[in-house]
Protein backbone atom coordinates (compact mmCIF):
# COMPACT_ATOMS: atom_id res chain seq x y z
CA UNK A 1 0.00 0.00 0.00
CA UNK A 2 1.78 3.23 -0.76
CA UNK A 3 0.91 6.48 0.46
CA UNK A 4 -2.88 8.66 0.13
CA UNK A 5 -1.90 11.97 -1.63
CA UNK A 6 -4.32 14.58 -0.55
CA UNK A 7 -5.19 16.52 -3.31
CA UNK A 8 -6.91 20.53 -1.72
CA UNK A 9 -9.59 22.61 -3.70
CA UNK A 10 -8.30 24.09 -6.54
CA UNK A 11 -5.44 21.85 -6.89
CA UNK A 12 -4.43 18.87 -8.93
CA UNK A 13 -1.30 15.65 -8.19
CA UNK A 14 -0.57 13.17 -10.10
CA UNK A 15 1.22 10.19 -8.66
CA UNK A 16 2.75 6.47 -9.92
CA UNK A 17 1.33 3.08 -8.56
CA UNK A 18 1.39 1.98 -5.40
CA UNK A 19 0.01 5.86 -4.42
CA UNK A 20 -3.13 6.74 -3.89
CA UNK A 21 -4.67 10.37 -4.57
CA UNK A 22 -7.72 11.50 -2.44
CA UNK A 23 -9.83 14.72 -2.19
CA UNK A 24 -12.00 16.04 0.51
CA UNK A 25 -15.38 17.18 0.26
CA UNK A 26 -16.35 17.71 -3.17
CA UNK A 27 -19.60 19.80 -3.79
CA UNK A 28 -20.14 21.87 -7.20
CA UNK A 29 -16.62 20.87 -7.40
CA UNK A 30 -15.84 18.03 -9.80
CA UNK A 31 -13.05 15.35 -9.26
CA UNK A 32 -11.31 14.39 -12.46
CA UNK A 33 -9.38 11.35 -11.63
CA UNK A 34 -7.46 10.54 -15.20
CA UNK A 35 -5.34 7.06 -15.33
CA UNK A 36 -2.54 5.13 -18.04
CA UNK A 37 -3.57 1.50 -17.07
CA UNK A 38 -0.04 0.27 -18.29
CA UNK A 39 1.90 2.47 -16.38
CA UNK A 40 -0.23 3.22 -14.00
CA UNK A 41 0.62 6.63 -13.63
CA UNK A 42 -2.55 8.56 -12.41
CA UNK A 43 -3.65 11.99 -11.37
CA UNK A 44 -6.98 13.81 -9.64
CA UNK A 45 -7.78 17.16 -10.41
CA UNK A 46 -10.34 19.26 -7.79
CA UNK A 47 -11.60 21.97 -9.98
CA UNK A 48 -13.80 24.59 -9.24
CA UNK A 49 -15.13 26.56 -12.28
CA UNK A 50 -15.88 25.51 -15.73
CA UNK A 51 -13.78 27.62 -17.91
CA UNK A 52 -10.96 29.68 -17.47
CA UNK A 53 -11.38 32.23 -20.71
CA UNK A 54 -14.73 33.41 -18.37
CA UNK A 55 -12.07 34.85 -15.62
CA UNK A 56 -9.50 37.27 -15.29
CA UNK A 57 -7.38 35.98 -12.86
CA UNK A 58 -6.78 32.95 -13.57
CA UNK A 59 -3.01 31.99 -12.76
CA UNK A 60 -4.53 29.23 -10.88
CA UNK A 61 -4.72 26.32 -13.98
CA UNK A 62 -6.34 23.80 -11.38
CA UNK A 63 -9.02 25.59 -10.45
CA UNK A 64 -10.93 25.59 -13.56
CA UNK A 65 -11.82 22.17 -15.72
CA UNK A 66 -10.06 23.09 -18.79
CA UNK A 67 -6.85 24.42 -18.04
CA UNK A 68 -7.08 21.66 -14.98
CA UNK A 69 -7.37 18.90 -17.11
CA UNK A 70 -4.72 20.32 -19.29
CA UNK A 71 -1.97 20.98 -16.88
CA UNK A 72 -2.42 17.38 -15.20
CA UNK A 73 -2.25 15.49 -18.51
CA UNK A 74 1.13 17.09 -18.71
CA UNK A 75 1.91 16.18 -15.18
CA UNK A 76 1.26 12.47 -15.75
CA UNK A 77 3.19 12.43 -19.08
CA UNK A 78 6.20 13.54 -17.10
CA UNK A 79 5.46 11.10 -14.40
CA UNK A 80 5.27 8.10 -17.47
CA UNK A 81 1.81 8.47 -18.73
CA UNK A 82 1.39 8.70 -22.16
CA UNK A 83 -1.32 10.41 -23.34
CA UNK A 84 -3.49 8.08 -25.84
CA UNK A 85 -3.76 5.34 -23.00
CA UNK A 86 -5.18 7.92 -20.39
CA UNK A 87 -8.41 7.29 -19.84
CA UNK A 88 -11.30 9.09 -16.90
CA UNK A 89 -13.27 8.70 -13.85
CA UNK A 90 -15.38 12.19 -12.67
CA UNK A 91 -17.72 12.56 -9.65
CA UNK A 92 -18.77 15.49 -8.08
CA UNK A 93 -20.95 18.32 -9.68
CA UNK A 94 -23.32 18.64 -7.05
CA UNK A 95 -25.78 21.77 -6.37
CA UNK A 96 -25.16 21.93 -2.25
CA UNK A 97 -28.32 23.93 -1.51
CA UNK A 98 -31.95 23.64 -3.30
CA UNK A 99 -32.75 26.98 -4.31
CA UNK A 100 -34.47 28.62 -6.80
CA UNK A 101 -32.06 27.41 -10.01
CA UNK A 102 -32.43 30.96 -11.04
CA UNK A 103 -29.17 32.00 -9.25
CA UNK A 104 -26.02 31.02 -11.72
CA UNK A 105 -23.48 30.24 -9.33
CA UNK A 106 -26.00 27.32 -7.39
CA UNK A 107 -25.88 25.15 -10.89
CA UNK A 108 -21.83 25.56 -11.22
CA UNK A 109 -21.85 22.17 -10.38
CA UNK A 110 -23.90 20.72 -13.39
CA UNK A 111 -21.33 23.21 -15.63
CA UNK A 112 -18.30 21.76 -14.08
CA UNK A 113 -19.32 18.25 -14.61
CA UNK A 114 -20.41 18.91 -18.64
CA UNK A 115 -17.15 21.29 -19.18
CA UNK A 116 -15.03 18.30 -18.21
CA UNK A 117 -16.67 16.07 -20.27
CA UNK A 118 -16.02 18.50 -23.09
CA UNK A 119 -12.35 18.96 -22.42
CA UNK A 120 -12.06 15.23 -22.32
CA UNK A 121 -13.89 14.87 -25.55
CA UNK A 122 -11.54 17.04 -26.89
CA UNK A 123 -8.31 15.15 -25.86
CA UNK A 124 -10.25 12.21 -27.31
CA UNK A 125 -10.03 10.55 -23.56
CA UNK A 126 -12.98 8.22 -22.85
CA UNK A 127 -15.04 8.45 -19.72
CA UNK A 128 -15.21 5.42 -18.33
CA UNK A 129 -17.42 5.93 -15.49
CA UNK A 130 -19.30 9.17 -13.65
CA UNK A 131 -21.16 9.78 -10.34
CA UNK A 132 -22.31 13.30 -11.30
CA UNK A 133 -24.73 15.82 -10.14
CA UNK A 134 -28.11 15.23 -7.10
CA UNK A 135 -27.35 17.16 -3.93
CA UNK A 136 -24.86 15.56 -1.66
CA UNK A 137 -20.81 16.24 -1.33
CA UNK A 138 -18.20 13.83 -2.20
CA UNK A 139 -15.35 12.30 -0.47
CA UNK A 140 -12.95 10.31 -3.72
CA UNK A 141 -10.45 8.06 -3.28
CA UNK A 142 -8.50 7.01 -6.58
CA UNK A 143 -5.98 4.10 -6.80
CA UNK A 144 -3.14 3.97 -9.04
CA UNK A 145 -2.89 0.33 -8.67
CA UNK A 146 -6.26 -0.66 -9.19
CA UNK A 147 -7.66 2.19 -11.21
CA UNK A 148 -10.43 2.03 -8.62
CA UNK A 149 -12.21 5.14 -7.73
CA UNK A 150 -14.01 5.10 -4.34
CA UNK A 151 -16.99 7.81 -3.64
CA UNK A 152 -17.99 7.83 0.01
CA UNK A 153 -20.84 10.56 0.93
CA UNK A 154 -22.83 11.51 4.12
CA UNK A 155 -25.33 8.89 5.09
CA UNK A 156 -24.43 6.58 1.91
CA UNK A 157 -23.04 3.30 1.36
CA UNK A 158 -19.36 3.79 -0.41
CA UNK A 159 -19.39 2.25 -3.99
CA UNK A 160 -16.40 1.76 -6.30
CA UNK A 161 -16.46 2.90 -9.65
CA UNK B 1 -8.38 54.28 1.06
CA UNK B 2 -6.94 51.74 -1.30
CA UNK B 3 -10.63 49.18 -2.24
CA UNK B 4 -10.56 45.51 -0.73
CA UNK B 5 -7.92 43.56 -2.24
CA UNK B 6 -7.80 39.78 -2.12
CA UNK B 7 -3.88 40.30 -1.94
CA UNK B 8 -4.37 41.47 2.29
CA UNK B 9 -6.29 44.05 4.06
CA UNK B 10 -4.90 46.98 5.94
CA UNK B 11 -5.86 47.30 9.72
CA UNK B 12 -8.00 49.76 9.53
CA UNK B 13 -10.23 47.35 6.91
CA UNK B 14 -9.97 44.08 8.78
CA UNK B 15 -11.41 46.10 12.14
CA UNK B 16 -14.36 47.77 10.37
CA UNK B 17 -15.00 44.13 8.92
CA UNK B 18 -14.45 42.72 12.61
CA UNK B 19 -17.10 45.16 14.13
CA UNK B 20 -19.61 44.32 11.77
CA UNK B 21 -19.26 40.62 12.52
CA UNK B 22 -18.94 41.83 16.38
CA UNK B 23 -22.57 43.84 15.95
CA UNK B 24 -23.89 41.51 13.49
CA UNK B 25 -23.68 38.35 15.56
CA UNK B 26 -24.34 39.83 18.96
CA UNK B 27 -27.77 40.43 17.65
CA UNK B 28 -27.96 37.19 16.15
CA UNK B 29 -27.02 35.78 19.58
CA UNK B 30 -29.57 37.51 21.39
CA UNK B 31 -32.34 36.52 19.14
CA UNK B 32 -31.76 33.34 19.34
CA UNK B 33 -30.88 33.30 23.41
CA UNK B 34 -34.35 34.59 23.80
CA UNK B 35 -35.77 32.33 21.29
CA UNK B 36 -34.53 29.02 23.12
CA UNK B 37 -34.42 30.29 26.24
CA UNK B 38 -30.73 29.61 26.49
CA UNK B 39 -27.59 31.57 27.86
CA UNK B 40 -25.42 31.77 24.66
CA UNK B 41 -21.68 32.67 24.24
CA UNK B 42 -19.54 34.31 21.92
CA UNK B 43 -16.20 34.58 20.45
CA UNK B 44 -14.78 37.56 19.13
CA UNK B 45 -15.53 37.80 15.72
CA UNK B 46 -12.49 36.92 13.24
CA UNK B 47 -12.02 38.10 9.37
CA UNK B 48 -10.36 35.33 7.93
CA UNK B 49 -8.55 35.61 4.33
CA UNK B 50 -8.15 31.98 3.78
CA UNK B 51 -6.71 29.89 0.72
CA UNK B 52 -8.52 27.68 -1.09
CA UNK B 53 -5.65 24.83 0.41
CA UNK B 54 -6.51 25.74 3.71
CA UNK B 55 -10.28 25.72 3.92
CA UNK B 56 -9.98 22.99 6.73
CA UNK B 57 -9.20 25.71 8.76
CA UNK B 58 -12.29 27.41 9.18
CA UNK B 59 -14.46 25.26 10.94
CA UNK B 60 -12.75 21.78 10.87
CA UNK B 61 -11.60 18.65 8.20
CA UNK B 62 -13.17 18.86 4.95
CA UNK B 63 -15.20 15.62 5.08
CA UNK B 64 -16.50 16.49 8.61
CA UNK B 65 -20.19 16.32 8.58
CA UNK B 66 -22.26 19.15 10.03
CA UNK B 67 -25.52 20.79 9.27
CA UNK B 68 -25.24 24.04 7.07
CA UNK B 69 -28.40 26.77 6.56
CA UNK B 70 -27.98 28.86 3.67
CA UNK B 71 -29.02 32.11 3.10
CA UNK B 72 -28.84 34.40 0.29
CA UNK B 73 -28.08 37.94 0.75
CA UNK B 74 -29.94 40.33 -1.79
CA UNK B 75 -30.18 44.39 -1.37
CA UNK B 76 -27.59 46.54 -1.68
CA UNK B 77 -25.33 44.23 -1.20
CA UNK B 78 -25.16 40.48 -2.62
CA UNK B 79 -23.82 37.36 -1.10
CA UNK B 80 -24.18 34.87 1.47
CA UNK B 81 -24.61 33.52 4.92
CA UNK B 82 -23.88 30.65 6.01
CA UNK B 83 -24.96 28.95 9.35
CA UNK B 84 -23.15 25.68 10.73
CA UNK B 85 -23.55 23.56 13.65
CA UNK B 86 -21.92 20.54 14.03
CA UNK B 87 -24.83 17.17 14.27
CA UNK B 88 -24.83 16.96 18.09
CA UNK B 89 -25.26 20.91 18.39
CA UNK B 90 -28.51 20.54 16.01
CA UNK B 91 -29.87 17.87 17.48
CA UNK B 92 -29.37 19.74 21.06
CA UNK B 93 -30.78 22.49 19.59
CA UNK B 94 -33.91 20.57 17.93
CA UNK B 95 -34.83 19.19 21.17
CA UNK B 96 -34.73 22.70 23.44
CA UNK B 97 -37.05 24.21 20.27
CA UNK B 98 -39.59 21.40 20.69
CA UNK B 99 -38.98 21.12 24.48
CA UNK B 100 -38.04 17.50 24.78
CA UNK B 101 -35.69 16.37 27.27
CA UNK B 102 -31.93 17.17 25.72
CA UNK B 103 -31.24 13.47 25.98
CA UNK B 104 -33.80 12.35 23.53
CA UNK B 105 -32.56 10.97 20.03
CA UNK B 106 -29.34 11.48 21.08
CA UNK B 107 -27.79 9.35 18.99
CA UNK B 108 -30.14 9.55 15.91
CA UNK B 109 -28.89 9.63 12.32
CA UNK B 110 -29.79 13.21 11.12
CA UNK B 111 -31.04 11.90 8.06
CA UNK B 112 -34.20 11.16 10.23
CA UNK B 113 -34.99 13.97 11.08
CA UNK B 114 -38.76 14.40 10.37
CA UNK B 115 -39.86 17.30 8.18
CA UNK B 116 -41.22 18.88 11.53
CA UNK B 117 -37.51 19.39 12.96
CA UNK B 118 -36.26 20.32 9.82
CA UNK B 119 -38.30 22.95 9.37
CA UNK B 120 -37.32 23.93 13.28
CA UNK B 121 -33.40 24.02 12.45
CA UNK B 122 -34.41 26.36 9.18
CA UNK B 123 -36.25 28.42 11.48
CA UNK B 124 -33.58 28.81 13.65
CA UNK B 125 -31.40 30.22 10.82
CA UNK B 126 -33.84 32.12 9.53
CA UNK B 127 -34.24 34.51 12.79
CA UNK B 128 -30.43 34.26 13.11
CA UNK B 129 -29.80 35.79 10.45
CA UNK B 130 -32.37 38.23 10.23
CA UNK B 131 -31.36 40.07 13.02
CA UNK B 132 -27.73 39.93 12.24
CA UNK B 133 -28.70 40.77 8.73
CA UNK B 134 -31.00 43.74 10.10
CA UNK B 135 -28.03 45.06 12.86
CA UNK B 136 -25.79 45.43 9.95
CA UNK B 137 -28.44 47.23 7.80
CA UNK B 138 -29.03 49.68 10.47
CA UNK B 139 -25.21 49.97 11.07
CA UNK B 140 -24.72 50.95 7.27
CA UNK B 141 -27.89 52.32 6.21
CA UNK B 142 -27.89 49.69 3.25
CA UNK B 143 -30.98 47.97 2.45
CA UNK B 144 -30.27 43.58 3.19
CA UNK B 145 -32.59 41.09 2.47
CA UNK B 146 -32.29 37.61 2.66
CA UNK B 147 -33.32 34.74 0.54
CA UNK B 148 -35.57 31.86 1.95
CA UNK B 149 -32.94 29.39 4.17
CA UNK B 150 -31.93 25.82 2.68
CA UNK B 151 -30.70 23.57 5.02
CA UNK B 152 -28.19 20.50 3.75
CA UNK B 153 -26.48 17.68 5.85
CA UNK B 154 -23.29 17.37 4.50
CA UNK B 155 -19.47 17.48 4.34
CA UNK B 156 -17.60 20.86 5.53
CA UNK B 157 -15.65 20.73 2.08
CA UNK B 158 -18.75 20.33 0.09
CA UNK B 159 -20.51 23.53 2.20
CA UNK B 160 -18.07 25.45 1.67
CA UNK B 161 -17.53 24.75 -2.08
CA UNK B 162 -20.21 27.26 -2.36
CA UNK B 163 -18.95 30.52 -1.20
CA UNK B 164 -15.35 29.44 -2.29
CA UNK B 165 -16.46 29.54 -6.39
CA UNK B 166 -17.97 32.37 -6.26
CA UNK B 167 -14.85 33.99 -4.72
CA UNK B 168 -12.70 31.76 -7.15
CA UNK B 169 -13.74 34.36 -10.16
CA UNK B 170 -11.04 36.94 -8.19
CA UNK B 171 -8.14 34.80 -6.93
CA UNK B 172 -7.44 31.90 -4.70
CA UNK B 173 -8.19 33.06 -1.51
CA UNK B 174 -12.20 32.86 0.30
CA UNK B 175 -12.46 36.05 2.24
CA UNK B 176 -15.33 36.17 4.96
CA UNK B 177 -16.72 37.02 8.40
CA UNK B 178 -16.31 34.48 11.23
CA UNK B 179 -17.97 34.23 14.49
CA UNK B 180 -18.06 31.02 17.02
CA UNK B 181 -21.05 30.64 19.14
CA UNK B 182 -22.27 28.33 21.92
CA UNK B 183 -24.01 27.31 24.99
CA UNK B 184 -21.75 25.52 27.56
CA UNK B 185 -20.54 22.16 26.18
CA UNK B 186 -24.36 21.53 24.13
CA UNK B 187 -23.84 23.65 21.54
CA UNK B 188 -21.35 24.61 18.90
CA UNK B 189 -21.62 26.61 15.50
CA UNK B 190 -20.48 28.68 13.30
CA UNK B 191 -21.93 32.12 11.80
CA UNK B 192 -20.10 32.94 8.68
CA UNK B 193 -20.93 36.50 6.67
CA UNK B 194 -19.64 36.21 3.28
CA UNK B 195 -20.61 39.05 0.89
CA UNK B 196 -19.09 38.97 -2.84
CA UNK B 197 -15.94 41.12 -2.90
CA UNK B 198 -17.59 44.07 -4.74
CA UNK B 199 -19.87 44.43 -1.59
CA UNK B 200 -16.98 44.65 1.06
CA UNK B 201 -15.94 47.67 -0.89
CA UNK B 202 -19.78 48.86 -0.49
CA UNK B 203 -20.04 48.09 3.50
CA UNK B 204 -16.58 49.65 4.11
CA UNK B 205 -17.76 52.84 2.25
CA UNK B 206 -21.40 53.38 3.85
CA UNK B 207 -18.78 53.14 6.98
CA UNK B 208 -16.34 55.94 5.57
CA UNK B 209 -13.14 53.74 5.05
CA UNK B 210 -13.63 53.24 1.59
Amino acid sequence: MGTMIKVGMADLKACKAPDALTTLGLGSCVGVALYDPVTKVSGLLHCMLPDSTQIKNNSNRAKFADTGIDELIQQMVALGAVKSRLVAKIAGGAQMFAMSSANEALRVGERNALAAKKKLKEYNIRLLAEDCGKNYGRTVEFYSESGDYLIKAVGKPPKTI
Amino acid sequence: MAKISLDGLDDMQYDVLKEIGNIGAGNAMTALSKMLNLKMDMSVPKVALVPFTDIETIIGPEDQTVVGILLGMEGDIDGMMLFVFDTKSALHLVNTLMMRDVTENEDMDLHELSDMEMSALNEIGNIVSGSYLNAISALTNMKMISTPPSMTIDMIGALLSLPATEFGKYGDKLLLIQSQFGELDFVNGYFLLIPELNSYDKILTSLGVG
